[in-house]
C-alpha cells in the first residue's frame, strides 16, 4: 500500500512529524514502511506554461515551434517534438536553469536552426512511471485543465509535492489497505484524532429501487450487495488532485467514473464496480454462481470459461461481471455512458480467491476482498461514490439503495485480565496505560476489576483472542520499551546428543583428512535419484516438480557429489576431495507414511592425492588412500574390529577395484573407484568414491573406553612371506593367521606385497609381520615357536600358503 | 739428548698445526708418539744415562710426548668442528620452499553458521531437536496454526509429495513434534536446524532448498521480555557487541504477539546505507510468543504455559556475515568459494 503523506492529512493531523519521522513510528509499532518516496525528488524549475502559437518547425516535421507563456515577462519560443502539443493548452514547462530527474539540466539551445529555451514536459519526464499515466497523455505531453494558473509550480498543480509511504502489509493487517484503515493507525500511534468522511450527497426525487432491483442467490458468498444509481453523468477526465492520489498509489487514471471508483476503494478499502446503466439491459441484477462451461467477456476483452466455484454478476440471463474481480465487456463505462450503477458489495475471500487464481486475474479489487474488506463500510463507500460523482461527474443521484442484505457482522468481544497481558509481555502496566491504548485504536471497553473486554471494531477483522489484543498493547506500548531478561526458571542442561557429538567428530576427522564439506540439492532427477542407492528402492517422487532435475529425492549423495567435483574440475580445480552428511529418502509402501529418512556420508576423491611438485611427489588418489580414510574413521569410532572390506561389484563401480563395507557383518555401504565410463562421461580423473549409511555407523554399539596396561615385558616380533595364489585376498589370510595366532598374537599386518617375475606365474607373495606379547611375562623362544607354527600351519592348510625360500 | 726432545717436540707441534686433515694428523700420531716413533728411540738410550739424570730425562721425555699428545688432540677437535662446520654449510637449505602441504578441508559455510549458533544455546540450556525433512501436512501446518485452506500455505508455494505429505517449508514441525514429545509438560527449550524446501525459482536471492534454525521455549512464566533479551544475546554474539536490536511488530500464524528483529547496520553504524536500505537496520529473523492454538495442539495448557519461538536462514546470517553475494555459492560447492571458510576466527 501506497500512502501520500499529504492525503493522509486529511484524516489526521501530522503536525510536527515529518514523513521519514512518521515511517519510523508506524515501522516501530506495527507496519513496515519499506520506503518513502518523494516525488518531486530532483525537479526544479517546471512551471505551468501557456503555449500561445504553435507551428510547424520549419527544418524538421516531426518538431513544433511554440510560444509559450511561463508567467515571465516575455513568453518564450519552445522547441517541442510531442504529437500533441497545441495551441491554447496549459503544459508543464522545464524553464533554461530547471532540472528533471536523472540530474538533467535544462539549457538554452537550437533545434535544427530554431531557438529553444525550454522544454515542455510529459509525465514521464517529470519522472512518473508510463504504467501510470492516463492513455491520452502516455504517447506526448500531460495537458493541464484550462483554468490553471500560468507561472504556478507546475509539480505543486500535479500534487507531485507529496511523498509516498510504502506499506509492506503482513496478511493480517488488511486494514490498511485503505487511507480509512491508515489513518486510525497513525491516530493510534501519535494519539491524536481521526476524522472520517461523512459522505451525502444531494439526490433527486427518483428512487433507486424504480430503477433496479437486487437479488442474491449465492448468499454465502455474497452476503451484501449494494447498488446505487447515478443518471446523467458527464464522463471525463477527473479532477487533477485525484489522478494524482491515484498514480501516487500506483493505479492509472482513465475517466472520472472509473476513477471514483478506484478513489474509494484506496480510500474505504471497498472495491467498487461501475456499470454503464444503459447497457445492463435489464433492470434487474442477479448474484450467481456460474454454470459449468459457462462463459463471460471480461473487461480486458478476454474470454473466460467458468465453473461453478465462481460467482457472476448477472443481468438476470448473461454475466456482466466475474464478482469482485473483473467487470464484463458488455457492461463497461464507456465515453458515452450516461447512467451508471454502483456496485459495493461484500463478497466471501475464499471465492474471490478461487476466481482471481483460476483466471490469473490479482487486481487491486480482489486482493481487499481476498484479505477481507470491512463489512461495515459497504455502505459507507458507496454513499461516498456517489457524492464524488455528483461532484465530479455532474452526476443526478438517485434517492435511496437497493440492498441484498444477508450479512450479520457482530463485533468481536475479547477479554483479557491486566495480569495475563504483564505476564506474557514481561511489564508493569497499569490498567489506566492498557485502557490509554486502546482508547487510542478507538476500540471500546469496559473494565471490571482485572479483566478489560474490548468490542473490537469490524475494520479489525484481524482480533479474536487475548493474545491479539495482547500483540496491540505490545506493539504501542512499544517493543522498545520492553526490558530484556533471560527465562528464569527450571534450569535445563544444555547438549548435543551422542548422536549430533559423533556426526560433529565424523565432520572434523574427514576435514582433517583433506575433505571440504559440500552441501548439495536433496532434489534431483531420475537417474541420480537412484544411481548408487545402498538400498533397491523407489524413490520418493514429487507430486508437481518445478522441473524435470528436481523431481524426485535422492537415494545417495554420491551422484550430487560426482557433480560437484565435474563442476570444479571444469574450472581448472580437477584434484579435489568433498564429503557431504546428509539425508537420503527411502519411499515406504503406504501412501499415508512419511518416507524412511536415512543419515549417509558420502565422499568424492579425485585427481591428485598428494602433490609437492618442487620434491618430485605426486601421488594420484587410489583406492588405498580413500580405504585409509574410512579405516581411520572406524578406528576413531572404535569399530575397528567391527569392519570389514569385501570385494564387491556395483553398477557404475570398476568391477575390480570396489568394496562394499561391512559392519559387524552388516553392509553399510561402498568404496571403490568410479566406473571409467562414467569418469569420462563427466570428464573426471581417476575418481574414488564411498557412501555409508552415516545412521548405522553412529547407532553402532561400541564399548566404553577403557584403559589398558602399557607393556611391561618386551614383544616379539616375526617376519613371515606368503605364497599364496594370486586371488587370495590379503584380508583372509590375514583372517586365518589371527584365528590360529591365538592370546599371544597382537598385531599382523601386511608390510610387502610381490606379484613381479621371480614368482611362478598365477602366484604372489605377501609379507606379513607378526607381533607376539604376553602381558604377564617375557616370551621366550620357545612360546612364540610354539603359536608361529600354529599360524603356518593353518595358512598352508586353509589357503595352501607356502612360506617363501 | 735433551736438545733431541726438545727439536722433535717442536719439529712435532710445527706439522701439527699445518696437518690439513684428520689422516695426516693421525700419522703424525703414530709417527711420533708410535712404538716405532723418535721419541721411542730416545728414550731407548736412557740406559746410557747416569742414575740422577735418568729421571730427569724420562720427566723431559713424557713432557714432550704429553705436550705432542695435548697437541694434536686439540688440532683433532679443531679439524673435527671444521669438518662438522664444512658438513653443516652444505647441508644448507632454501627455507622459503614451500614446505610439504597437509592435507585439510573445513566445514561448509552454512554447517559453520549452524554450529556457531547450536553451540551458542547450548550454553543457554538448550538442546538440539531434529525431524524429518519430508514432512506430514499435519506437523508443516496444521498444527502450526495454518489450517486447510488458509492462505499462507498456498499449494504453489510447497512441494507436495501426497495431499498430506509434502517437503516441510520450514523447521517448526520439529517444534510441534517436540512439543508433542513433552506431552504438556515444560520446560521444553530447544533449537531446531534443517534443511527446508520451498517452491522458488534459484536466483541470486532465492533457493529451492535452504537451511533455517530456529529455537523454542515453552514453560511457565516466559515472557516477550525473556524472547528480547534472548535475542540480544544471539545478536551480540553473532554480529558484535556494538550491535544494537530492534523488534518490529509482524506477523505470522504460529506466534502471536509477533515480531522481526532488525539490527543496525555493521556499514553504516545506523546512518543508513545501501546495505541497509537507508534504514539502518537490518533484518535478522522473525520471533513470537507461541501462538496459544499452536501450544494447545501439542497439548499444552496454555493457561498454564507460555513459550517464545524464533527462527531464521543460516544463509541470510553468512551472506551478512562474509559478505557473500549469492545464495547459489552455497549449493554450488565451488571450491574456490569453500576454502574460504576455513580460517577459524
Amino acid at each position: 500500500m501506497f500512502v501520500s503523506y499529504k492525503w493522509l492529512q486529511e484524516y489526521v493531523d501530522l503536525s510536527g512529524v515529518t514523513p521519514a519521522e512518521l515511517a519510523e513510528k508506524i515501522t516501530k509499532s506495527g507496519i513496515e514502511v519499506e520506503g518513502v518516496e518523494v516525488l518531486n525528488e530532483g525537479i526544479k524549475g517546471v512551471v505551468v506554461g501557456h503555449v500561445l502559437e504553435r507551428e510547424q518547425h520549419p527544418n524538421a516535421d516531426k518538431l513544433n515551434k511554440c510560444l509559450v507563456d511561463t508567467g515571465a515577462d516575455e513568453p518564450v519560443q519552445i522547441i517541442c517534438g510531442a504529437p500533441n502539443v497545441d495551441k491554447g493548452q496549459k503544459v508543464a514547462v522545464a524553464t533554461v536553469g530547471a532540472v528533471l530527474p536523472g540530474n538533467f539540466k535544462i539549457k538554452r539551445a537550437k533545434l535544427r536552426g530554431e531557438e529553444s529555451n525550454g522544454m515542455i514536459c510529459s509525465l514521464q519526464e517529470l519522472g512518473i512511471e508510463s504504467k501510470l499515466i492516463a492513455k491520452e497523455y502516455s504517447e506526448g505531453i500531460y495537458v493541464f485543465p484550462n483554468d490553471t494558473e500560468v507561472g504556478q509550480d507546475a509539480l505543486e498543480q500535479l500534487n507531485r509535492d507529496d511523498q509516498i509511504l510504502e506499506l509492506g502489509l503482513t496478511p493480517n493487517r488488511s486494514d490498511c489497505l485503505s487511507m480509512l484503515g491508515v489513518a486510525y493507525e497513525v491516530a493510534a500511534i501519535l494519539g491524536r484524532e481521526v476524522k472520517i468522511p461523512e459522505p451525502q450527497a444531494d439526490t433527486s426525487s427518483e428512487k433507486a429501487s424504480d430503477y433496479i432491483e437486487v437479488q442474491v442467490e449465492a448468499k454465502e458468498d455474497n452476503p451484501l450487495y449494494v447498488a446505487k444509481v447515478v443518471k446523467n453523468v458527464e464522463i471525463g477526465p477527473s479532477p487533477v488532485w485525484m489522478q494524482a492520489r491515484l498514480m501516487a498509489a500506483g493505479i492509472r487514471p482513465h475517466n472520472n467514473v472509473v476513477d471514483i471508483t478506484n478513489y474509494i476503494l484506496l480510500e474505504y478499502g471497498q472495491p467498487l464496480h461501475a456499470f454503464d446503466y444503459d447497457r445492463l439491459e435489464s433492470k434487474q441484477i442477479l448474484v450467481r454462481k456460474a454454470r459449468d462451461g459457462e462463459v463471460i467477456v471480461t473487461l480486458d476483452d478476454a474470454k473466460r470459461e467458468l465453473t461453478s466455484d465462481h460467482l457472476l454478476i448477472t443481468n438476470g440471463a448473461e454475466p456482466i461481471a466475474l464478482a469482485g474481480v473483473m467487470g464484463g465487456a458488455n457492461s463497461e463505462v464507456q465515453s458515452d455512458t450516461k447512467n451508471v450503477l454502483i456496485e459495493s458489495a461484500y463478497f466471501k475471500g475464499a471465492t474471490v480467491r478461487k476466481a482471481s487464481k483460476d483466471h490469473g486475474l490479482r487486481s487491486e479489487a480482489s486482493a481487499r476482498f481476498e484479505k477481507g474488506v470491512d463489512p461495515n463500510r459497504v455502505r459507507a463507500a458507496a454513499e461516498r461514490a456517489v457524492q464524488l460523482l455528483a461532484q465530479y461527474a455532474g452526476g443526478e443521484v438517485l434517492e435511496g439503495s437497493v440492498e441484498a442484505d444477508a450479512l450479520q457482522v457482530e463485533p468481536a468481544v475479547v477479554s483479557v485480565t491486566l495480569e495475563k497481558i504483564n505476564r506474557v509481555l514481561g511489564t508493569e502496566l497499569s490498567m489506566k496505560e492498557v485502557e490509554d491504548i486502546f482508547a487510542r485504536l478507538q476500540f471500546e471497553t469496559n473494565t471490571d476489576n482485572d479483566t478489560i473486554t474490548v468490542t473490537v471494531p469490524t475494520r479489525r477483522g484481524d482480533i479474536t483472542i487475548e493474545e491479539d489484543l495482547i500483540e496491540e498493547v505490545g506493539r504501542l506500548f512499544g517493543y522498545d520499551n520492553l526490558a530484556s531478561t533471560l527465562p528464569v526458571g527450571s534450569s535445563t542442561p544444555g547438549h548435543l546428543t551422542e548422536y549430533q557429538n559423533k556426526r560433529r567428530m565424523v565432520r572434523r576427522y574427514l576435514e582433517g583428512a583433506g575433505l571440504y564439506q559440500a552441501v548439495t540439492y536433496s532434489l534431483t532427477n531420475e537417474a541420480k535419484a537412484t544411481q548408487y542407492a545402498l538400498e533397491e528402492r523407489k524413490p520418493v517422487q514429487l507430486a508437481m516438480p518445478m522441473s524435470e532435475d528436481r523431481s524426485l529425492l535422492r537415494l545417495s549423495i554420491v551422484p550430487q557429489l560426482l557433480e560437484v567435483l565435474k563442476y570444479n574440475s571444469a574450472r581448472q580445480n580437477d584434484s579435489l576431495a568433498v564429503y557431504e552428511t546428509g539425508a537420503v529418502f527411502l519411499s515406504n509402501n503406504g501412501e499415508e507414511d512419511l518416507p524412511e529418512e536415512r543419515e549417509h556420508l558420502a565422499g568424492a576423491v579425485t585427481g591428485l592425492w598428494h602433490s609437492h611438485p618442487w620434491q618430485g611427489e605426486k601421488k594420484p588418489v587410489d583406492f588405498y588412500a580413500v580405504k585409509g580414510i574410512l579405516e581411520g574413521l572406524f578406528d576413531k569410532l572404535g569399530l575397528s574390529d567391527k569392519a570389514e572390506f569385501h570385494q564387491a561389484q556395483k553398477d557404475g563401480m570398476h568391477p575390480g577395484r570396489t568394496a562394499e563395507v561391512l559392519l559387524s557383518g552388516e553392509s553399510v555401504g561402498f568404496v571403490g573407484q568410479i566406473h571409467p565410463t562414467v569418469e569420462k562421461e563427466l570428464d573426471l580423473k581417476e575418481t574414488y568414491a564411498f557412501e555409508l549409511s552415516l545412521k548405522a555407523i553412529l547407532e553402532e554399539e561400541v564399548s566404553p573406553l577403557q584403559y589398558e596396561a602399557i607393556p611391561r615385558f618386551p614383544s616379539i616380533t616375526r617376519d613371515i612371506a606368503l605364497v599364496v595364489d594370486k586371488g587370495t585376498a590379503a584380508g583372509e589370510l590375514k583372517g586365518i593367521i589371527k584365528e590360529a595366532g591365538g592370546k599371544l598374537l597382537k598385531d599382523v599386518h601386511v608390510f610387502d606385497l610381490y606379484e613381479g617375475e621371480r614368482m611362478e606365474p598365477g602366484k604372489k607373495s605377501i609379507a606379513f609381520s607378526l607381533k607376539y606379547f604376553d602381558p604377564e611375562r617375557t616370551l621366550t623362544d620357545e612360546d612364540v615357536t610354539k603359536a608361529h607354527d600354529k599360524v603356518l600351519d593353518a595358512v598352508k592348510e586353509k589357503a595352501g600358503a607356502v612360506l617363501r625360500g | 739428548m735433551q736438545e733431541r726432545l726438545k727439536e722433535l717436540q717442536t719439529e712435532a707441534l710445527e706439522k701439527i698445526s699445518t696437518a690439513a686433515d684428520l689422516k695426516e694428523l693421525n700419522d703424525i700420531r703414530v709417527s711420533y708418539l708410535g712404538k716405532k716413533g723418535p721419541i721411542t728411540e730416545v728414550l731407548k738410550g736412557m740406559g746410557k744415562l747416569s742414575a740422577e739424570e735418568r729421571p730427569k730425562m724420562g720427566a723431559l721425555a713424557n713432557e714432550v710426548r704429553d705436550s705432542i699428545a695435548a697437541g694434536i688432540e686439540e688440532k683433532q677437535k679443531h679439524l673435527e668442528e671444521a669438518a662438522v662446520q664444512e658438513k653443516l654449510s652444505a647441508e644448507k637449505i632454501d627455507v622459503t620452499l614451500p614446505g610439504r602441504p597437509v592435507k585439510s578441508g573445513n566445514h561448509h559455510p552454512l554447517t559453520r553458521i549452524i554450529e556457531e549458533i547450536e553451540d551458542l544455546f547450548i550454553g543457554m540450556g538448550y538442546t538440539v531437536a531434529e525431524g524429518p525433512e519430508v514432512e506430514k501436512d499435519y506437523y508443516n501446518f496444521e498444527a502450526l496454526n495454518l489450517p486447510k485452506g488458509h492462505p499462507a500455505r498456498d499449494m504453489q508455494d510447497s512441494f507436495y509429495i501426497t495431499e498430506e505429505i509434502l517437503l516441510r517449508t520450514h523447521t517448526s514441525p520439529v517444534q510441534a513434534r517436540t512439543m508433542e514429545k513433552h506431552e504438556g509438560k515444560g520446560p521444553v527449550k530447544i533449537i531446531c536446524p534443517g534443511k527446508v524446501y520451498r517452491r522458488d525459482n534459484d536466483d541470486a536471492t532465492h533457493s529451492h532448498q535452504f537451511m533455517q534454525i530456529e529455537g523454542l521455549v515453552v514453560d511457565e512464566n516466559i515472557r516477550m521480555t525473556d524472547l528480547k533479551g534472548t535475542l540480544e544475546v544471539f545478536a551480540k554474539k553473532m554480529f558484535g557487541d556494538d550491535r544494537e536490536i530492534r523488534l518490529r511488530p509482524s506477523f505470522f500464524p504460529f506466534t502471536e504477539p509477533s515480531v522481526e528483529m532488525d539490527i543496525s547496520c555493521k556499514i553504516c553504524g545506523g546512518k543508513g546505507c545501501s546495505v541497509c536500505k537507508g534504514t539502518g537496520w537490518i533484518e535478522i529473523l522473525g520471533a513470537g510468543m507461541v501462538h496459544p492454538n499452536v501450544l494447545e495442539m501439542a497439548g499444552f495448557d496454555s493457561k498454564k504455559y507460555t513459550g517464545f519461538a524464533f527462527g531464521m536462514g543460516p544463509e541470510r546470517i553468512a551472506m551478512l556475515k562474509y559478505g557473500v553475494d549469492d545464495i547459489r555459492h552455497f549449493y554450488t560447492n565451488d571450491v574456490r568459494f569453500l576454502k574460504q571458510f576455513s580460517i577459524h576466527e
